[in-house]
C-alpha cells in the first residue's frame, strides 16, 4: 500500500467541494429553512397557553393619573391585567438597565416616550387579549415633551427622570477621551484644519422577526422556562435571577431560530418580564410576541449621534489630528447595551485607519422623550458612528485641500510594519494592511476609469459620485480583565464531545440570528479535528443544554467563542493522541498529525483516524493513565484582545439633477476578515451589511413630531431597501490573519454595516460636488438630495 | 402580528348579489377587493367595518375590452393584468408607465384598479392616470347604472361619488388617435407612497401641433387635470419652452402638503420637473403613434 493510496482513503484529504474544514460548504440550518421547518418564537405551541398584549402610551410625555381595568377584566376570555401598582408590589415596577439604570416595565408614574409599555393583558387568545386593551379606561395628563436632543441641557427643558431623587436636569454623562490638550496643541500648529457637524439619525434594527415570549412557570418545582427572541441566553438567565428573584438554576432559557437581531434582541424588554409575571400569575404558559409598530417604537434603536467633527493636517495632506464633540440622544431610559466603562463604547475608535499625532472625544448623553436603547443595529458599540465621522471628516478634508479622496486616504494609513499599532485613544490594532486592500478595491473598481467617466458625465451636466471609505472595525469583546456586561466577564465557554463513530457535538454559548453558527462551527472543529462538518452537531440557544457566555453581538462569536471552538477542538487532539500512541503502542512525541489522523513520524501506513481513536476511547482499550475513557473537552477562551477586521469600499452613485433620486450603481467591497472559514458566509455576511447600509445612507430614519409622536411606526413609513435599491455587490478580499487569535479569524458580521454609509453618502457628496456641497447628513432622499442642491442642506434632526 | 377588530365576512357571487349585501349590512359594511389598502387600515384599526363584503369571485368584473372607440376594463382587473396587457400599453402607455411604479408585484398581484380608484388616496397613481385620459367610470346600484366622468367620480382625497350602496364596475378609456401619454413617479424607495407624481395626454393636429393635452398630478395637491394646460398647449407645436411654461402652470395648481416624503418647495419643483418630462415623452409618443397611422 502506497502513502497516496492512505491519503485518498482518509476522508479528509477529500473533495474540494466538500471541503472538512474551512471552504465554501452550503450552510447546514438552510434545508430547514427552505422547507419552512424552522422553529421560531411564534410557532411555539405549549399545553393550556395564553397570550398576553400591551397597552401602549399614545403620548410621548403625561403623568399617569388613572388606570381603569374593570371592564378588560369582564371581557369573558381576559384572565389578568397587570399595571405598574401590581408590579411596584411584586418589586419588578422598574427594571435594571445594561447601563446602570433603570427602566419602567409598566408605567406607574410618567409616560416618557410615545409606546411605552402601560399594562399588560393576559387572555385566552390572541384576538382576545388585543381587543381587551379598547376596555381598558386610562387617563393621561399631558407634559410637554422633550424631542430636540439639542434642547436637553436647556434651563427650561422639561425634566425626564423626574423621579431620580434630585435629578434636574436630563444629562445622563459627559465622557472624554484622549488628550484634550495635545489635541489642542497639533491642531494650533496645523496648516489646515476643517470642522463639520455630522449627524448620525436615529434608525431602528427592524430584524425580520419582532421580538417575543413564551414564559412557562412550573408552580409546583419552581423552575421558569423562557423561551424568547434573544442574541445572549446566558446573560439574560443571570438578569432574570438577579432581577426576578428567581434562583438562577430554576431559570432556562431557550432562544429558539431568531428571524434576525442586529443588536435589536440584546436587551431584557419589558414583554419578557410581563410574560413571566403573566405566567405566574396564571400558573400556565403565556406567549407574547410583538406587532411591527411594537417593534419599531418602543424596543432598541440605534446611533442618534449629533458629531460636531474637526480634522487638522498639513496643507500636503498629511492628516495629524481629530477632535470631535458628541451629543449622543439616549432616549427616555439608558439602555445602550455595551461591555465597557465607556458610556459611549468603542466610539473612541472614531481614530479611524490613520496614523495620528493626538487625537481627543467629548460625549454628552441626554435624556429625551424616546424610546430607549441606543446600541443595537450591527454596529459593533457605536463603531459605525466612529466609522461615519472620520470617513466623512476625511473627504470633508480631501475638498478642502483638493485631493482625491482615494489620495488622501493612502498617504495617512497606518502601514503595515505599524502594528500592533497603538492609537491615540488605547485601543492596541492587532494587524493590517491598509493599502493592498484600497489598492484592490479601487483595481476592481477601475478607479481612474470612474473618474475619467465622471469628468465627461460632468461635463454634460450629469450627475455622478464616486465615494470612498475605510474602515477598521474593533469586534470580539472581549478580554475579562477590559470588557463586562453588569459585571459578567465576555470569555466564552465550548465544549466539544466526539461520539464513539467518530460524530462529534459542540456546545456554545453564542446565539445564531442568522449567521450561520451551525455550519461555521462544524467547519472549525472540522478543519482541526478532520471530522467532515456534516457529521458535527452545533448546539446552542438554551441555557441548561450549553457552558456560559455572553452571546452574538458586536461580530463577536468568531472572535471570541471561534476561538473557544478552535481551541477545544485541540484540546481533544492532543487527548486523541495520548490515545492513539496507546492504540499503536508508542511513544505521543513520535506521532504526526495530518487533518482526521494521528500516524506514526516516518511510517505513514501506522496510523490512527479520529473515528478509530474515539471508538477506542468508549471501548475497551487500556488507557494511558490520567485518560478519560472518552474523547471531550471543554474549555473557556479569554480573548488577550479585540480583533481588528477592515475594509476598503467603493461606490458609485447617479443622481437625477431634475429630483435628487439616488441610484447605486457599483459597490465594490473589499474585505479583510483575516481568516476566512467560509466564504460564501462571508459574503453572505457582506451582502446583508450592505444592503443595510444603502438603508440608513438613502432612506432610514426614526423621526418624531413636535409632540414626540414617533412618525416612523411602520413599515410603510419606516423605509428598508429593497432588491430595487441595491446594486449587483462586487466583493473582494485580502487575508491579514489575527496574530493573537487561535484561527487568526476577526469577525465580519458588522463590517459591511460599518463600512458602507460613509462610502455612499460620500458618493452622493461627490456627485454634488458642482453645486459646492461639501457635506450632506443621512438619509439621502431624493428631497433632502434636492435641497443639498439649492444649498439648504439640513440636518435630519 | 397585527388584529384588527372583530368584523363577519361574506363573499358576494354576483354583482347584483354584492349590491344585494351593500344593502342589506349597510353603512358598516365595506366592499374588499385586492385589499391591499383596506386590510392595514383595519389592521391598525384605523378602520373599522362590520362586514366586508369579498368580490373577489366576480369574475364578470375581470376583463379588458375593445369597443368600438373605447377600451373598458373591469374594475376586479388587477394591476398585474394592466401591467402585461400589450394593446394597453399599445394605446395608453401611461398605464404600463404607472403600473411599473405602482408598490410591488405582490400587490399587484391583488390590487384592483376599483380598489384603486375608489380608494381615492392622493398618492394613488391611477386616479391620475384616467383623469388624464378622459376616463368614465361605471357605477351600478339599487337605481341601476351611472356613468361618471373622472371629475364627477373622484371628489377628493378618499372621497369619490360612489355610494354606499353602489359598486363600481367598470372604467372606459376614448381611444383618440395620434395620442401619446406618460407617466413618471419620484418615491423614497421602490414600493412608498410617491413623493410627487406627473401624468399627461397629449393628442397631435395632422400638422404636428398640439391638438389637445391634459397633465395630472399625484400627491402634489391636485384632484383635478392641471387647468388651463390644454389652452396653453393647443394649436403650438411641442418644445422645450413650451413644456416649461406648462410645467410653471402645474408648480403653481399644485398645492402639496409638506410630510416625511419632502417639503412644499421640493414638491412644487417636482410638479414641475416631472411636468416637462411626461409631457416630453407623450408629445414624442404621440408623433411616434401619428407617423405610424399615416405609414399604416
Amino acid at each position: 500500500m502506497t502513502v497516496i493510496n492512505e491519503r485518498e482513503s482518509n476522508p479528509a484529504a477529500g473533495d474540494p467541494d466538500r471541503p472538512i474544514g474551512y471552504g465554501r460548504i452550503q450552510r447546514k440550518e438552510d434545508p430547514r429553512f427552505v422547507r419552512g421547518k424552522g422553529n421560531y418564537i411564534d410557532d411555539l405551541v405549549l399545553p393550556g397557553m395564553l397570550h398576553g398584549a400591551i397597552l401602549r402610551a399614545p403620548v410621548a410625555h403625561a403623568r399617569l393619573v388613572s388606570i381603569d381595568t374593570t371592564n378588560a377584566l369582564s371581557h369573558p376570555k381576559v384572565l389578568a391585567v397587570i399595571t405598574g401598582k401590581d408590579l411596584e408590589g411584586l418589586k419588578l415596577a422598574w427594571a435594571p438597565t445594561l447601563s446602570a439604570d433603570v427602566q419602567a416595565v409598566l408605567v406607574t408614574d410618567k409616560v416618557r416616550f410615545q409606546g411605552q409599555e402601560v399594562a399588560f393583558v393576559v387572555a385566552e387568545d390572541r384576538y382576545a387579549a388585543r381587543d381587551a386593551l379598547e376596555l381598558i379606561d386610562v387617563e393621561y395628563d399631558v407634559l410637554p415633551p422633550l424631542v430636540d436632543a439639542r434642547k436637553a441641557l436647556d434651563a427650561d427643558a422639561p425634566v425626564i427622570r423626574d423621579e431620580i431623587p434630585g435629578r434636574t436636569d436630563n444629562k445622563i454623562f459627559d465622557w472624554e477621551i484622549g488628550s484634550a490638550a495635545e489635541t489642542d496643541a497639533v491642531f494650533a500648529s496645523a496648516d489646515v484644519v476643517v470642522s463639520q457637524e455630522v449627524v448620525y439619525p436615529r434608525v431602528h434594527p427592524a430584524p425580520m422577526e419582532t421580538c417575543g415570549a413564551v414564559a412557562d412557570f412550573d408552580p409546583v418545582d419552581g423552575k421558569l422556562t423562557l423561551y424568547e427572541t434573544t442574541q445572549a441566553p446566558h446573560a439574560h438567565r443571570t438578569l432574570f435571577a438577579i432581577v426576578a428573584g428567581i434562583p438562577e438554576h430554576k431559570i432556562r432559557i431557550v432562544s429558539p431560530d431568531i428571524g434576525g437581531g442586529f443588536g435589536n434582541k440584546v436587551g431584557i424588554y419589558p414583554g419578557y418580564i410581563l410574560a413571566v409575571v403573566g405566567s405566574i400569575v396564571t400558573g400556565r404558559p403565556v406567549k407574547w410576541v410583538e406587532d411591527r409598530s411594537e417593534n419599531l417604537m418602543s424596543t432598541s434603536f440605534a446611533r442618534d449621534y449629533i458629531m460636531q467633527g474637526e480634522i487638522a493636517a498639513t496643507k500636503d495632506g498629511k492628516i495629524l489630528a481629530l477632535r470631535t464633540n458628541v451629543l449622543a440622544d439616549h432616549g427616555a431610559f439608558n439602555a445602550t447595551a455595551q461591555p465597557t466603562k465607556n458610556p459611549a463604547g468603542f466610539f473612541s475608535i472614531f481614530t479611524g485607519s490613520y496614523d495620528l499625532q493626538a487625537a481627543y472625544c467629548k460625549v454628552t448623553g441626554v435624556y429625551t422623550n424616546k424610546a430607549p436603547g441606543g446600541v443595537a443595529y450591527a454596529c459593533s458599540f457605536r463603531v459605525t458612528e466612529a466609522v461615519y465621522l472620520v470617513e466623512r471628516m476625511v473627504d470633508v478634508l480631501a475638498r478642502k485641500l483638493e485631493m482625491d479622496p482615494a489620495e488622501l486616504r493612502l498617504k495617512n494609513f497606518i502601514k503595515p510594519e505599524q502594528f500592533p499599532y497603538a492609537n491615540k485613544t488605547g485601543w492596541v490594532y492587532d494587524s493590517g494592511n491598509y493599502e493592498a486592500a484600497m489598492r484592490l478595491s479601487m483595481e476592481l473598481a477601475g478607479y481612474e476609469d470612474l473618474r475619467r467617466e465622471q469628468q465627461e458625465k460632468r461635463a454634460k451636466g450629469e450627475l455622478m459620485g464616486i465615494g470612498v471609505a475605510f474602515f477598521t472595525e474593533v469586534v470580539g469583546a472581549g478580554p475579562r480583565k477590559h470588557f463586562n456586561i453588569v459585571g459578567l466577564g465576555m470569555a466564552d465557554g465550548a465544549e466539544l464531545r466526539v461520539h464513539p463513530t467518530g460524530k462529534a457535538v459542540v456546545r456554545l454559548s453564542v446565539q445564531s440570528q442568522g449567521q450561520g453558527h451551525e455550519t461555521t462551527f462544524a467547519q472549525i472543529v472540522a478543519e482541526e479535528l478532520g471530522i467532515p462538518p456534516e457529521n458535527i452537531d452545533v448546539v446552542h440557544g438554551d441555557t441548561d443544554q450549553t457552558p456560559f457566555g455572553l452571546g452574538t453581538y458586536g461580530s463577536r462569536s468568531t472572535p471570541v467563542s471561534g476561538g473557544a471552538v478552535a481551541l477545544v477542538a485541540r484540546k481533544v487532539r492532543e487527548k486523541a493522541k495520548l490515545i492513539a500512541a496507546a492504540m499503536l503502542e508508542t511513544r505521543p512525541e513520535d506521532l504526526e498529525w495530518e487533518k482526521g489522523r494521528w500516524f506514526v513520524k516516518g511510517d505513514p501506513t501506522a496510523g490512527k483516524t479520529i473515528e478509530d481513536i474515539a471508538m477506542a476511547a468508549h471501548g475497551t482499550l487500556t488507557l494511558p493513565e490520567g485518560v478519560d475513557g472518552n474523547l471531550d473537552a471543554e474549555v473557556t477562551y479569554d480573548p488577550p484582545n479585540l480583533t481588528f477586521p477592515f475594509g476598503a469600499y467603493i461606490c458609485v452613485v447617479d443622481v437625477d439633477p431634475g429630483t435628487g433620486h439616488v441610484k447605486v450603481r457599483r459597490f465594490i467591497a473589499v474585505d479583510d476578515c483575516g481568516t476566512r472559514i467560509n466564504p460564501m458566509i462571508i459574503e453572505g455576511q457582506v451582502h446583508g451589511g450592505l444592503t443595510d447600509g444603502v438603508g440608513m445612507a438613502l432612506m432610514e430614519i426614526i423621526e418624531f413630531d413636535a409632540d414626540g409622536n414617533n412618525l416612523g411606526g411602520s413599515f410603510m413609513d419606516y423605509l428598508i431597501p429593497t432588491a430595487m435599491e441595491v446594486p449587483d455587490w462586487e466583493t473582494g478580499f485580502t487575508v491579514t490573519p489575527s496574530p493573537h487569535h487561535p484561527i487568526g479569524a476577526k469577525g465580519i458580521g458588522e463590517s459591511a454595516t460599518v463600512g458602507s454609509p460613509p462610502a455612499i453618502v460620500n458618493a452622493v457628496v461627490d456627485a454634488l460636488a458642482p453645486f459646492g456641497v461639501v457635506h450632506m447628513d443621512m438619509p439621502c432622499t431624493p428631497a433632502r438630495v434636492w435641497a443639498a442642491m439649492q444649498g439648504r442642506a439640513r440636518p435630519p434632526v | 402580528m397585527q388584529i384588527p377588530a372583530p368584523f363577519d365576512y361574506v363573499r358576494a357571487t354576483t354583482v347584483d348579489n354584492a349590491l344585494e349585501l351593500l344593502t342589506r349590512h349597510g353603512p358598516d359594511s365595506r366592499i374588499i377587493a385586492g385589499g391591499h389598502s383596506l386590510l392595514p387600515m383595519m389592521k391598525l384599526r384605523l378602520a373599522r367595518p362590520e362586514w366586508l363584503i369579498d368580490i373577489n369571485d366576480l369574475y364578470e368584473l375581470d376583463y379588458i375590452l375593445r369597443d368600438g372607440g373605447e377600451l373598458r376594463v373591469g374594475a376586479l382587473t388587477r394591476h398585474t393584468t394592466l401591467l402585461e396587457a400589450d394593446e394597453i400599453a399599445e394605446l395608453f402607455p401611461i398605464v404600463r408607465d404607472a403600473e411599473q411604479v405602482i408598490a410591488d408585484p405582490v400587490v399587484r398581484n391583488r390590487g384592483t384598479i376599483g380598489g384603486s380608484l375608489c380608494q381615492a388616496d392622493p398618492a394613488e397613481d391611477l386616479s391620475t392616470v384616467c383623469h388624464v385620459l378622459g376616463a368614465v367610470a361605471v357605477v351600478r346600484g339599487p337605481a341601476g347604472e351611472r356613468t361618471l366622468t373622472m371629475p364627477e367620480f373622484h371628489r377628493g382625497p378618499y372621497q369619490t361619488a360612489v355610494g354606499q350602496d353602489e359598486l363600481l364596475c367598470e372604467v372606459r378609456f376614448p381611444i383618440r388617435p395620434r395620442t401619446g401619454s406618460a407617466y413618471e413617479k419620484v418615491e423614497r424607495r421602490a414600493g412608498d407612497w410617491a413623493v410627487g407624481a406627473a401624468g399627461a395626454a397629449v393628442t397631435l393636429a395632422e400638422d404636428g401641433s398640439i391638438a389637445d393635452a391634459a397633465v395630472g398630478l399625484t400627491a402634489l395637491g391636485l384632484d383635478q387635470t392641471v387647468a388651463g394646460v390644454a389652452g396653453l398647449l393647443r394649436g403650438k407645436h411641442p418644445s422645450e419652452e413650451l413644456f416649461a411654461d406648462a410645467g410653471r402652470l402645474a408648480a403653481e395648481a399644485s398645492d402639496p402638503v409638506a410630510d416625511q416624503r419632502g417639503p412644499v418647495d421640493y414638491k412644487r419643483h417636482l410638479a414641475d420637473e416631472l411636468t416637462r418630462r411626461v409631457l416630453r415623452r407623450a408629445c414624442a409618443r404621440a408623433a411616434q403613434t401619428a407617423a405610424q397611422t399615416q405609414e399604416g
